[in-house]
Protein backbone atom coordinates (compact mmCIF):
# COMPACT_ATOMS: atom_id res chain seq x y z
CA UNK A 1 0.00 0.00 0.00
CA UNK A 2 1.34 3.47 -0.79
CA UNK A 3 2.43 5.42 2.25
CA UNK A 4 -0.18 8.07 1.76
CA UNK A 5 -3.17 5.73 1.31
CA UNK A 6 -3.03 4.19 4.73
CA UNK A 7 -5.70 4.38 7.41
CA UNK A 8 -4.98 6.45 10.50
CA UNK A 9 -5.81 6.25 14.18
CA UNK A 10 -5.83 9.06 16.74
CA UNK A 11 -4.65 8.25 20.25
CA UNK A 12 -5.84 10.44 23.11
CA UNK A 13 -4.58 10.26 26.68
CA UNK A 14 -7.46 11.79 28.62
CA UNK A 15 -6.69 13.27 32.03
CA UNK A 16 -9.33 15.99 32.04
CA UNK A 17 -12.53 16.33 34.03
CA UNK A 18 -13.92 13.11 35.54
CA UNK A 19 -10.71 11.19 34.98
CA UNK A 20 -7.94 10.37 37.45
CA UNK A 21 -4.60 11.76 36.26
CA UNK A 22 -1.78 9.25 35.85
CA UNK A 23 1.11 9.63 38.22
CA UNK A 24 3.92 11.69 36.71
CA UNK A 25 6.41 8.89 36.01
CA UNK A 26 3.79 6.59 34.54
CA UNK A 27 2.45 9.34 32.29
CA UNK A 28 5.93 10.19 31.00
CA UNK A 29 6.82 6.53 30.47
CA UNK A 30 3.55 5.76 28.70
CA UNK A 31 3.80 8.76 26.38
CA UNK A 32 7.50 8.11 25.66
CA UNK A 33 6.72 4.49 24.88
CA UNK A 34 3.93 5.34 22.43
CA UNK A 35 6.09 7.95 20.69
CA UNK A 36 8.94 5.44 20.41
CA UNK A 37 6.49 3.05 18.74
CA UNK A 38 5.63 5.69 16.16
CA UNK A 39 2.27 6.92 17.46
CA UNK A 40 1.04 10.49 17.62
CA UNK A 41 -0.91 11.34 20.70
CA UNK A 42 -3.12 14.05 22.15
CA UNK A 43 -2.71 14.59 25.86
CA UNK A 44 -5.81 16.20 27.35
CA UNK A 45 -5.08 17.85 30.66
CA UNK A 46 -6.37 21.00 32.26
CA UNK A 47 -5.91 24.11 30.18
CA UNK A 48 -4.01 24.35 26.94
CA UNK A 49 -5.39 23.56 23.53
CA UNK A 50 -5.67 20.34 21.55
CA UNK A 51 -6.35 19.78 17.88
CA UNK A 52 -10.05 19.55 16.98
CA UNK A 53 -11.86 16.26 16.35
CA UNK A 54 -12.05 15.01 12.78
CA UNK A 55 -13.07 11.88 10.84
CA UNK A 56 -10.16 9.78 12.02
CA UNK A 57 -11.07 6.94 14.44
CA UNK A 58 -9.87 7.61 17.97
CA UNK A 59 -8.82 5.50 20.91
CA UNK A 60 -9.21 7.38 24.21
CA UNK A 61 -7.08 6.11 27.08
CA UNK A 62 -7.83 7.18 30.63
CA UNK A 63 -8.44 6.31 34.23
CA UNK A 64 -12.13 6.96 34.09
CA UNK A 65 -14.11 7.24 37.30
CA UNK A 66 -17.73 6.73 38.31
CA UNK A 67 -20.09 5.95 35.45
CA UNK A 68 -17.22 5.90 32.99
CA UNK A 69 -16.52 8.21 30.08
CA UNK A 70 -19.27 9.95 28.19
CA UNK A 71 -19.07 11.40 24.70
CA UNK A 72 -20.16 14.98 24.15
CA UNK A 73 -23.49 15.38 22.36
CA UNK A 74 -23.07 14.99 18.60
CA UNK A 75 -19.70 13.23 18.87
CA UNK A 76 -19.32 10.29 16.47
CA UNK A 77 -19.74 7.30 18.84
CA UNK A 78 -18.92 4.79 16.11
CA UNK A 79 -15.44 6.25 15.65
CA UNK A 80 -14.44 6.65 19.28
CA UNK A 81 -13.41 3.83 21.58
CA UNK A 82 -12.47 4.15 25.27
CA UNK A 83 -9.92 2.12 27.15
CA UNK A 84 -9.71 2.15 30.92
CA UNK A 85 -6.01 2.00 31.81
CA UNK A 86 -6.03 2.17 35.62
CA UNK A 87 -3.40 -0.23 36.90
CA UNK A 88 -2.10 -1.11 33.41
CA UNK A 89 1.69 -0.99 33.11
CA UNK A 90 3.16 0.98 30.17
CA UNK A 91 3.80 -2.08 28.03
CA UNK A 92 0.16 -3.15 28.37
CA UNK A 93 -1.00 0.36 27.45
CA UNK A 94 1.24 0.16 24.38
CA UNK A 95 -0.13 -3.32 23.67
CA UNK A 96 -3.72 -2.05 23.86
CA UNK A 97 -2.91 0.72 21.38
CA UNK A 98 -1.16 -1.71 19.06
CA UNK A 99 -4.17 -4.05 19.21
CA UNK A 100 -6.52 -1.22 18.27
CA UNK A 101 -4.24 -0.18 15.41
CA UNK A 102 -4.20 -3.72 14.05
CA UNK A 103 -7.97 -4.03 14.34
CA UNK A 104 -8.52 -0.71 12.54
CA UNK A 105 -5.91 -1.72 9.93
CA UNK A 106 -4.27 1.64 10.54
CA UNK A 107 -0.74 2.42 9.34
CA UNK A 108 2.01 0.42 11.01
CA UNK A 109 4.92 2.60 12.06
CA UNK A 110 8.61 2.01 12.07
CA UNK A 111 8.76 -0.06 8.90
CA UNK A 112 10.54 2.67 6.98
CA UNK A 113 13.06 5.33 7.99
CA UNK A 114 11.51 8.59 6.84
CA UNK A 115 14.40 9.79 4.71
CA UNK A 116 13.37 11.75 1.63
CA UNK A 117 13.91 15.14 -0.03
CA UNK A 118 11.78 18.11 0.92
CA UNK A 119 11.73 21.03 -1.50
CA UNK A 120 12.00 24.62 -0.32
CA UNK A 121 9.77 26.27 -2.91
CA UNK A 122 10.92 29.69 -1.78
CA UNK A 123 14.26 28.82 -3.37
CA UNK A 124 13.33 26.36 -6.12
CA UNK A 125 13.46 27.69 -9.70
CA UNK A 126 11.93 24.55 -11.22
CA UNK A 127 15.05 23.78 -13.24
CA UNK A 128 14.38 20.00 -13.06
CA UNK A 129 17.99 19.04 -12.38
CA UNK A 130 16.88 16.92 -9.44
CA UNK A 131 14.35 15.06 -11.58
CA UNK A 132 16.97 14.40 -14.27
CA UNK A 133 19.48 13.25 -11.68
CA UNK A 134 17.48 10.82 -9.54
CA UNK A 135 17.47 7.24 -10.83
CA UNK A 136 14.89 6.01 -8.39
CA UNK A 137 11.79 7.90 -9.49
CA UNK A 138 11.50 10.00 -6.34
CA UNK A 139 10.73 13.19 -8.28
CA UNK A 140 8.01 13.96 -10.76
CA UNK A 141 6.13 16.96 -12.07
CA UNK A 142 2.52 17.99 -11.57
CA UNK A 143 0.19 18.60 -14.50
CA UNK A 144 1.49 22.15 -14.81
CA UNK A 145 5.10 21.02 -14.98
CA UNK A 146 6.10 21.94 -11.44
CA UNK A 147 8.64 19.79 -9.67
CA UNK A 148 7.30 17.55 -6.90
CA UNK A 149 8.59 14.88 -4.58
CA UNK A 150 6.21 12.10 -5.54
CA UNK A 151 7.57 8.82 -4.19
CA UNK A 152 9.24 9.53 -0.88
CA UNK A 153 9.63 5.86 -0.05
CA UNK A 154 11.72 5.23 -3.20
CA UNK A 155 14.48 7.43 -1.79
CA UNK A 156 17.70 5.71 -0.74
CA UNK A 157 18.17 6.04 3.01
CA UNK A 158 20.94 8.45 4.04
CA UNK A 159 21.68 9.48 0.45
CA UNK A 160 21.44 13.26 0.05
CA UNK A 161 23.02 13.23 -3.41
CA UNK A 162 20.23 15.12 -5.19
CA UNK A 163 20.59 18.02 -2.76
CA UNK A 164 24.13 18.40 -4.11
CA UNK A 165 22.96 18.87 -7.68
CA UNK A 166 20.36 21.51 -6.82
CA UNK A 167 21.87 24.84 -7.91
CA UNK A 168 19.65 26.75 -5.47
CA UNK A 169 20.25 24.64 -2.32
CA UNK A 170 16.49 24.13 -2.34
CA UNK A 171 16.51 20.43 -1.46
CA UNK A 172 16.46 19.54 2.22
CA UNK A 173 16.77 16.26 4.05
CA UNK A 174 15.56 17.24 7.53
CA UNK A 175 17.32 14.27 9.13
CA UNK A 176 20.71 15.07 7.57
CA UNK A 177 23.49 15.98 9.97
CA UNK A 178 24.50 19.39 8.67
CA UNK A 179 23.10 22.58 7.21
CA UNK A 180 21.84 23.80 4.90
CA UNK A 181 20.71 20.33 3.77
CA UNK A 182 19.02 19.71 7.12
CA UNK A 183 16.92 22.86 6.74
CA UNK A 184 19.24 25.30 8.45
CA UNK A 185 19.40 28.71 6.79
CA UNK A 186 21.22 28.88 3.46
CA UNK A 187 24.22 31.20 3.55
CA UNK A 188 25.90 32.77 0.55
CA UNK A 189 28.94 30.54 0.93
CA UNK A 190 26.68 27.45 0.92
CA UNK A 191 25.30 28.55 -2.38
CA UNK A 192 28.77 28.94 -3.86
CA UNK A 193 29.69 25.50 -2.56
CA UNK A 194 26.54 23.93 -4.03
CA UNK A 195 27.21 25.54 -7.39
CA UNK A 196 30.80 24.34 -7.33
CA UNK A 197 29.66 20.78 -6.76
CA UNK A 198 27.58 20.87 -9.90
CA UNK A 199 30.47 22.33 -11.89
CA UNK A 200 32.81 19.66 -10.60
CA UNK A 201 30.47 16.90 -11.65
CA UNK A 202 30.13 18.54 -15.08
CA UNK A 203 33.92 18.63 -15.44
CA UNK A 204 34.07 14.98 -14.51
CA UNK A 205 32.30 13.98 -17.67
CA UNK A 206 28.96 15.59 -18.31
CA UNK A 207 26.94 14.03 -15.59
CA UNK A 208 27.55 12.01 -12.52
CA UNK A 209 25.98 8.88 -13.99
CA UNK A 210 28.26 8.75 -16.99
CA UNK A 211 31.10 9.03 -14.50
CA UNK A 212 29.68 6.16 -12.49
CA UNK A 213 29.09 4.14 -15.64
CA UNK A 214 32.60 4.67 -16.90
CA UNK A 215 34.10 3.67 -13.60
CA UNK A 216 31.88 0.66 -13.36
CA UNK A 217 32.79 -0.48 -16.89
CA UNK A 218 36.47 0.03 -16.21
CA UNK A 219 36.13 -1.90 -12.99
CA UNK A 220 34.28 -4.69 -14.80
CA UNK A 221 36.94 -5.10 -17.47
CA UNK A 222 39.54 -5.24 -14.75
CA UNK A 223 37.57 -7.90 -12.89
CA UNK A 224 37.43 -10.12 -15.96
CA UNK A 225 41.23 -10.16 -16.19
CA UNK A 226 41.87 -10.65 -12.53
CA UNK A 227 42.02 -14.07 -10.95
CA UNK A 228 42.12 -12.80 -7.42
CA UNK A 229 38.49 -11.93 -6.69
CA UNK A 230 39.36 -10.35 -3.33
CA UNK A 231 41.68 -7.94 -5.09
CA UNK A 232 38.95 -7.07 -7.58
CA UNK A 233 36.48 -6.50 -4.81
CA UNK A 234 38.96 -4.29 -2.97
CA UNK A 235 39.48 -2.26 -6.11
CA UNK A 236 35.75 -1.81 -6.59
CA UNK A 237 35.28 -0.82 -3.00
CA UNK A 238 38.13 1.68 -3.18
CA UNK A 239 36.53 3.24 -6.22
CA UNK A 240 33.11 3.38 -4.58
CA UNK A 241 34.49 4.84 -1.38
CA UNK A 242 36.19 7.57 -3.37
CA UNK A 243 32.94 8.42 -5.13
CA UNK A 244 31.06 8.26 -1.90
CA UNK A 245 33.37 10.70 -0.18
CA UNK A 246 33.36 13.03 -3.18
CA UNK A 247 29.62 13.09 -3.65
CA UNK A 248 28.40 12.23 -0.16
CA UNK A 249 26.68 9.15 -1.52
CA UNK A 250 26.59 6.26 0.96
CA UNK A 251 28.60 3.27 -0.33
CA UNK A 252 25.60 0.98 0.10
CA UNK A 253 23.65 3.14 -2.33
CA UNK A 254 26.42 2.90 -4.91
CA UNK A 255 26.63 -0.84 -4.33
CA UNK A 256 22.93 -1.17 -5.07
CA UNK A 257 23.03 0.81 -8.32
CA UNK A 258 21.61 -1.14 -11.26
CA UNK A 259 23.66 -2.30 -14.24
CA UNK A 260 25.26 0.36 -16.47
CA UNK A 261 22.61 -0.32 -19.15
CA UNK A 262 19.81 0.07 -16.65
CA UNK A 263 21.37 3.28 -15.31
CA UNK A 264 21.48 4.59 -18.85
CA UNK A 265 17.85 3.65 -19.45
CA UNK A 266 16.63 5.22 -16.21
CA UNK A 267 18.70 8.35 -16.69
CA UNK A 268 17.21 8.77 -20.18
CA UNK A 269 13.72 8.25 -18.78
CA UNK A 270 14.26 10.82 -16.03
CA UNK A 271 15.72 13.29 -18.51
CA UNK A 272 12.72 12.85 -20.81
CA UNK A 273 10.36 13.44 -17.88
CA UNK A 274 12.24 16.60 -16.93
CA UNK A 275 12.21 17.88 -20.52
CA UNK A 276 8.49 17.20 -20.83
CA UNK A 277 7.84 19.05 -17.58
CA UNK A 278 9.89 22.03 -18.71
CA UNK A 279 8.06 22.06 -22.06
CA UNK A 280 4.70 21.93 -20.28
CA UNK A 281 5.77 24.85 -18.15
CA UNK A 282 6.72 26.94 -21.20
CA UNK A 283 3.49 26.23 -23.11
CA UNK B 1 2.48 27.13 31.38
CA UNK B 2 0.05 29.29 29.51
CA UNK B 3 -3.13 27.77 28.11
CA UNK B 4 -2.59 29.25 24.68
CA UNK B 5 -1.02 28.89 22.02
CA UNK B 6 -1.27 25.17 21.37
CA UNK B 7 1.85 23.04 21.68
CA UNK B 8 3.03 20.37 19.28
CA UNK B 9 6.04 18.30 20.26
CA UNK B 10 7.95 16.25 17.65
CA UNK B 11 9.91 13.33 19.09
CA UNK B 12 12.01 12.75 15.94
CA UNK B 13 11.70 9.04 16.70
CA UNK B 14 13.37 7.69 13.57
CA UNK B 15 16.63 9.64 13.72
CA UNK B 16 19.15 10.90 16.21
CA UNK B 17 19.16 14.49 15.01
CA UNK B 18 17.92 15.92 18.31
CA UNK B 19 19.77 15.42 21.58
CA UNK B 20 17.87 12.63 23.41
CA UNK B 21 18.44 14.34 26.76
CA UNK B 22 17.00 17.60 25.43
CA UNK B 23 13.97 15.80 23.99
CA UNK B 24 13.37 13.95 27.25
CA UNK B 25 13.69 17.13 29.33
CA UNK B 26 11.17 18.97 27.18
CA UNK B 27 8.72 16.08 27.03
CA UNK B 28 8.97 15.51 30.77
CA UNK B 29 8.24 19.18 31.47
CA UNK B 30 5.24 19.10 29.13
CA UNK B 31 3.94 15.94 30.80
CA UNK B 32 4.39 17.44 34.27
CA UNK B 33 2.79 20.75 33.32
CA UNK B 34 -0.73 19.33 33.54
CA UNK B 35 -1.78 21.13 30.38
CA UNK B 36 -3.00 19.69 27.11
CA UNK B 37 -0.62 19.24 24.19
CA UNK B 38 -0.08 17.27 21.03
CA UNK B 39 2.90 14.96 20.59
CA UNK B 40 3.94 13.18 17.41
CA UNK B 41 6.54 10.51 16.88
CA UNK B 42 8.06 11.95 13.74
CA UNK B 43 6.80 14.86 11.64
CA UNK B 44 8.92 13.69 8.71
CA UNK B 45 7.13 10.37 8.60
CA UNK B 46 3.73 12.08 8.87
CA UNK B 47 4.63 14.42 6.03
CA UNK B 48 5.64 11.52 3.77
CA UNK B 49 2.36 9.78 4.56
CA UNK B 50 0.39 12.99 4.06
CA UNK B 51 -1.13 12.11 7.40
CA UNK B 52 -4.45 13.94 7.85
CA UNK B 53 -3.42 14.62 11.44
CA UNK B 54 -1.18 17.40 10.06
CA UNK B 55 -4.30 19.28 8.96
CA UNK B 56 -5.81 18.82 12.39
CA UNK B 57 -2.63 19.86 14.20
CA UNK B 58 -2.43 23.15 12.38
CA UNK B 59 -6.14 23.99 12.63
CA UNK B 60 -7.42 26.33 15.26
CA UNK B 61 -4.97 29.06 15.97
CA UNK B 62 -1.52 29.85 17.25
CA UNK B 63 0.86 26.97 17.66
CA UNK B 64 4.36 26.43 19.01
CA UNK B 65 6.06 23.47 17.38
CA UNK B 66 8.99 21.84 19.14
CA UNK B 67 11.03 20.23 16.36
CA UNK B 68 14.06 21.18 14.26
CA UNK B 69 14.85 23.97 11.79
CA UNK B 70 11.85 26.19 10.97
CA UNK B 71 12.62 25.99 7.22
CA UNK B 72 12.38 22.18 7.31
CA UNK B 73 9.22 22.23 9.41
CA UNK B 74 7.58 24.78 7.11
CA UNK B 75 8.11 22.69 3.98
CA UNK B 76 7.32 19.34 5.61
CA UNK B 77 3.85 20.64 6.42
CA UNK B 78 3.46 22.27 3.02
CA UNK B 79 4.49 19.06 1.24
CA UNK B 80 1.67 17.26 3.03
CA UNK B 81 -0.89 19.82 1.86
CA UNK B 82 -1.16 21.32 5.35
CA UNK B 83 0.71 24.62 5.10
CA UNK B 84 1.45 26.41 8.35
CA UNK B 85 0.16 29.92 8.88
CA UNK B 86 3.36 32.00 9.14
CA UNK B 87 1.66 34.56 11.38
CA UNK B 88 0.50 31.92 13.84
CA UNK B 89 3.44 29.55 14.05
CA UNK B 90 6.57 29.57 16.16
CA UNK B 91 9.05 26.74 15.77
CA UNK B 92 11.16 25.96 18.81
CA UNK B 93 14.28 24.52 17.22
CA UNK B 94 15.71 21.75 19.39
CA UNK B 95 18.69 21.42 17.06
CA UNK B 96 19.85 24.79 18.36
CA UNK B 97 18.03 25.65 21.58
CA UNK B 98 18.92 24.30 25.00
CA UNK B 99 16.09 22.55 26.85
CA UNK B 100 15.88 25.51 29.24
CA UNK B 101 15.54 27.99 26.37
CA UNK B 102 13.00 25.76 24.64
CA UNK B 103 10.92 25.44 27.81
CA UNK B 104 11.06 29.18 28.35
CA UNK B 105 9.53 29.71 24.91
CA UNK B 106 6.88 27.08 25.55
CA UNK B 107 5.94 28.67 28.86
CA UNK B 108 5.74 32.18 27.42
CA UNK B 109 2.26 33.45 26.68
CA UNK B 110 3.39 35.34 23.59
CA UNK B 111 3.99 33.85 20.15
CA UNK B 112 7.07 34.81 18.15
CA UNK B 113 6.36 33.73 14.58
CA UNK B 114 9.59 32.59 12.94
CA UNK B 115 8.88 30.62 9.79
CA UNK B 116 11.17 31.86 7.04
CA UNK B 117 9.40 34.45 4.92
CA UNK B 118 8.92 33.50 1.33
CA UNK B 119 6.58 33.14 -1.55
CA UNK B 120 2.90 32.51 -0.83
CA UNK B 121 1.81 28.97 0.00
CA UNK B 122 -1.05 27.08 -1.66
CA UNK B 123 -4.36 28.71 -0.85
CA UNK B 124 -6.31 25.51 -0.28
CA UNK B 125 -4.85 23.57 2.63
CA UNK B 126 -7.80 21.16 2.54
CA UNK B 127 -6.54 19.54 -0.63
CA UNK B 128 -4.34 16.86 0.90
CA UNK B 129 -3.33 15.54 -2.51
CA UNK B 130 -2.22 18.95 -3.68
CA UNK B 131 1.49 19.58 -3.68
CA UNK B 132 2.88 23.04 -3.21
CA UNK B 133 4.51 24.64 -6.18
CA UNK B 134 6.18 27.92 -6.89
CA UNK B 135 3.31 29.64 -8.63
CA UNK B 136 0.67 28.61 -6.11
S1 LIG C 1 17.19 21.04 -8.71
FE1 LIG C 1 16.55 22.45 -7.06
S2 LIG C 1 15.88 24.33 -8.12
FE2 LIG C 1 15.96 22.69 -9.64
S3 LIG C 1 13.84 21.86 -9.68
FE3 LIG C 1 15.02 20.57 -8.24
S4 LIG C 1 14.64 21.56 -6.25
FE4 LIG C 1 14.05 23.06 -7.79
S1 LIG D 1 10.59 17.53 11.68
FE1 LIG D 1 12.73 17.64 12.38
S2 LIG D 1 12.59 16.99 14.53
FE2 LIG D 1 10.70 16.29 13.54
S3 LIG D 1 11.06 14.21 12.75
FE3 LIG D 1 11.60 15.58 11.08
S4 LIG D 1 13.82 15.94 11.34
FE4 LIG D 1 13.06 15.13 13.29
Amino acid sequence: MALRDQTHLRIVLYEGAEAQPLDADRRFQAISRLLAQGYALTRVGHGGRTAPADDVPALVLGQFGGAGPRLAAGAPADRVRFRHIAGLPEDEIAGAVEGERAEKKAAAHGTWKPWFPVIDYDRCTNCMQCLSFCLFGVYGADHEGHIQVQSQDNCKTNCPACSRVCPEAAIMFPKYKAGPINGDLVKDEDLQREKMKVDISALLGGDIYSMLRMRSERAQSRFSKERDSDKALNERQKCLVKLASAGDIPPEVLMSLPSPEEIQRRAAEAKAKAEAALAAQRS
Amino acid sequence: MSSCPGILYCNCTYAQVLDPAAKAAVLRALCDSGQSFEAVADLCEMSARKDPALQRLTAGGDVKIVACHPRAVKWLFAAAGAPLDPARTEVVNLRDATPAAALERLAAADLRPNLPPGKALPADPAATSAEPHPSA
